[in-house]
């Protein structure tokens, strides 16, 4: 089992998540139409990649982005969240030894504290995620089913992975539990809605050229996201 | 009953149409006939597949559902924010909607569409700003109009605005005689206090086109005249065309694209006839986005700019003021707290915030200005935009809608508005006649020809 799901299954989700979702992105550029959008992206690409950069960079720094100044608790779970689950499995030393194994390199390991740490604070955002959209009646009403299934999805390895981690119960299972999990949440990148992974930064790329083009780039003023 | 009389999916087209849709006062006949308007669903799903690209195929399916963008609604706010008011909501129950169904919707369905895209959303595309993933949920609202109005669903002073504009070419009813006319009455009538004043009309190769909003001609052609004074003391080589003068576009509003592009490209071919060196707008923020923002695009220019230069009177005036060609009188500066209403149209949608506030510097004596909380790009809509004005059937949602602004108003302490857009000085004068806080408004012509320096030989000569 373990031989299967760190072999064959693996290569097959690497396959599949990681070129799915180059296939949205490149999906996401060719249906873009100047015309419809009303953003002429071709003669004006420079205000346009600077538009965008500018709008991408405002969001992905906490608190800078109007946004995030606005709500800073949720910005902080949001960031929390979000660090926890891309920074801990890229950095993980037994994910980085596996990594050696296949390929002979390796990325800087975390310190075991640290990945821990990262690991727990992920499950506490995603758990307040979850209260929030419970809690309150603006996140209430949009939310649906999907919503949590994706936070679960989310989150599921990382309370795998710990178990494991832990060892409580039986190791060997959880630990094929941790693996399958994650290949769950990597087979449903490019196919739900955390295909935002990738289309995060095309859609604030663009928008970021609407501002940069059409909508007071031009202008010299920049947009203050 | 397929198709109604008045509620139907053809548009407008010629004056008795538009009479007889304007005899029905009030809609009444119009409503009535919508209840039983059939959808064409094979129609809304092909028009959908054609036009929904991947930007807002992509906007619909990541939507996080984080509710962020509640707070940055004005709307939201002013209603209680009840969750129905959420942008994120408004979209997915109706676009969103839609879209899951392939166009297999019913009537009712239809009609809270039209009651969310034209009383919920002024199209101000604030939302898409506190968005993480940016979405603009006003793009989204703009492109669900055109929709709804392929399939009759639109109110009914907007499916006659359009109306106007496919039979006039123009918001109202004002022919080309009728404006030609106004422009040399007003020119007659001013003569007297400014020696030389002219509009001329169809002028090729002046430096300047000067194109207006239909409101001014019908209702205040004072504008036309303020217009003329500001360019003649500024020595300024300018000229109105005869065709092409109105650059509004209600059919924007309606989601009438069709129209769209002919009212903006008979505004081109007067650039194109008269061979300005550039063209200058009036105060109107709507008119400028159609004109020159959104326009090009439904004429199909791939640089996405108008076949000559073409800017906002706000940035006429404050480089008249920078260069000289006006000189104010500073003994005669505003000196009383006045704030200014950044309109969403050329503020948010082109970035003209700081130019505004330069004029000001010239007009108004220093330490009277106060800014509104939030302003420049963050600044809430009037209240009024996006057509809410005008729409009768919504007259109680739109006042309350006007109650953020008044807020915002009330809270600079100011009572002197300005506000050098013609949507937002409506919704300012309608919310002083509803609400009585005892406030003035301006566009910036009068302001600031009561305070100009004027040379002494532009002035009627001593009795």
């Amino acid at each position: 089992m373990y031989d299967f799901l760190t072999g064959p299954m693996l290569w097959l989700t690497f396959a599949v998540s990681f070129g799915g979702l180059l296939v949205r992105a490149v999906m996401y550029v060719k249906g873009l139409s100047w015309q419809l959008d009303r953003v002429a992206y071709r003669p004006n690409m420079k205000y346009g990649i600077r538009g965008g950069i500018r709008s991408i960079v405002a969001f992905i720094i906490p608190f800078k982005a109007r946004l995030w100044q606005t709500r800073p608790g949720f910005t902080l779970i949001f960031f929390a969240f979000h660090i926890g689950l891309l920074v801990t499995p890229i950095f993980l030393a037994a994910h980085n030894v596996m990594l050696q194994n296949a390929f002979g390199f390796s990325l800087p390991a975390l310190p075991t504290g640290v990945a821990d740490g990262l690991a727990w604070i992920c499950l506490v955002g995603g758990l307040f995620l979850i209260l929030r959209r419970i809690a309150f009646p603006e996140v209430r009403i949009i939310t649906t089913f999907y919503d949590y299934l994706l936070l679960v999805i989310s989150v599921m390895p990382f309370i795998t992975g710990l178990i494991a981690r832990y060892e409580m119960g039986d190791y060997n299972f959880w630990l094929a539990a941790h693996i399958l999990s994650g290949e769950i949440w990597l087979l449903a990148l490019p196919f739900t809605k955390l295909s935002h992974v990738v289309l995060f930064f095309m859609s604030r790329m663009q928008l970021g050229m609407d501002y940069g083009i059409k909508r007071g780039g031009m202008k010299g003023t920049d947009m203050a996201w | 009953m397929p198709e109604g009389k008045f509620c139907n999916k053809t548009p407008i087209n010629t004056e008795e149409q538009l009479k007889a849709t304007l005899g029905d006062k009030g809609g009444k006949q119009y409503y009535e006939e919508m209840n039983q308007l059939d959808v064409d669903s094979d129609k809304l799903w092909a028009s959908i597949q054609k036009t929904m690209k991947s930007r807002t195929k992509t906007w619909l399916e990541i939507c996080a559902h984080c509710g962020l963008c509640a707070e940055s609604c004005f709307l939201y706010q002013v209603n209680g924010r009840v969750p129905e008011q959420v942008p994120s909501y408004k979209i997915q129950s109706t676009l969103g909607v839609m879209v899951k169904k392939k166009g297999k919707v019913d009537n009712a369905f239809m009609q809270m569409c039209m009651e969310t895209a034209w009383s919920k959303c002024t199209c101000c595309n604030r939302c898409g700003m506190y968005c993480p993933l940016g979405i603009d949920m006003g793009v989204m609202f703009s492109y669900l109009r055109g929709l709804l109005y392929s399939q009759g669903f639109v109110p009914w002073e907007l499916k006659i605005g359009s109306g106007m504009h496919r039979v006039y070419r123009a918001q109202m009813d004002v022919t080309t005689e009728d404006w030609v006319e106004t422009c040399e009455w007003m020119a007659e009538e001013n003569e007297e206090d400014w020696p030389g004043l002219e509009i001329p009309v169809d002028k090729v190769g002046a430096d300047i086109m000067y194109t207006c909003n239909a409101r001014e001609p019908k209702h205040y052609p004072e504008d036309i005249a303020e217009a003329a004074i500001l360019f003649h003391v500024a020595g300024e080589n300018w000229t109105v065309p005869s065709e092409g003068w109105e650059q509004t576009s209600l059919s924007m509003f309606a989601g009438d694209w069709e129209c769209c592009k002919d009212n903006v490209l008979n505004v081109y071919a007067a650039l194109e006839r008269l061979k300005p060196k550039r063209a200058i707008g009036t105060e109107c923020g709507h008119a400028h986005r159609a004109t020159v923002i959104e326009g090009p695009y439904w004429a199909g220019r791939p640089d996405g700019q108008p076949p000559v230069p073409y800017i906002h009177y706000v940035e006429w005036l404050a480089e008249a003021l920078r260069t000289g060609k006006l000189k104010i009188d500073p003994t005669k500066r505003i000196k009383e707290p006045v704030t200014l209403q950044d309109s969403c149209n050329y503020v948010r949608n082109q970035g003209l915030k700081d130019v505004t506030r330069e004029i000001l510097s010239y007009i108004v004596e220093p330490g009277y200005f106060v800014e509104m909380a939030p302003n420049k790009e963050h600044n809430y809509c009037c209240g009024g935009g996006g057509g809410f004005n005008g729409i009768g059937k919504y007259r109680e949602q739109r006042n309350v809608a006007l109650r953020k602004k008044m807020e915002q108003i009330l809270d600079t302490g100011c009572k002197l508005v300005i506000a050098p857009c013609h949507n937002c000085w409506d919704a300012i004068r309608d919310l002083e006649e509803e609400y009585k806080i005892g406030i003035r408004w301006s566009f910036l012509k009068p302001l600031v020809i009561g305070m100009l320096d004027v040379p002494k030989h532009l002035l009627p000569p001593e009795e």
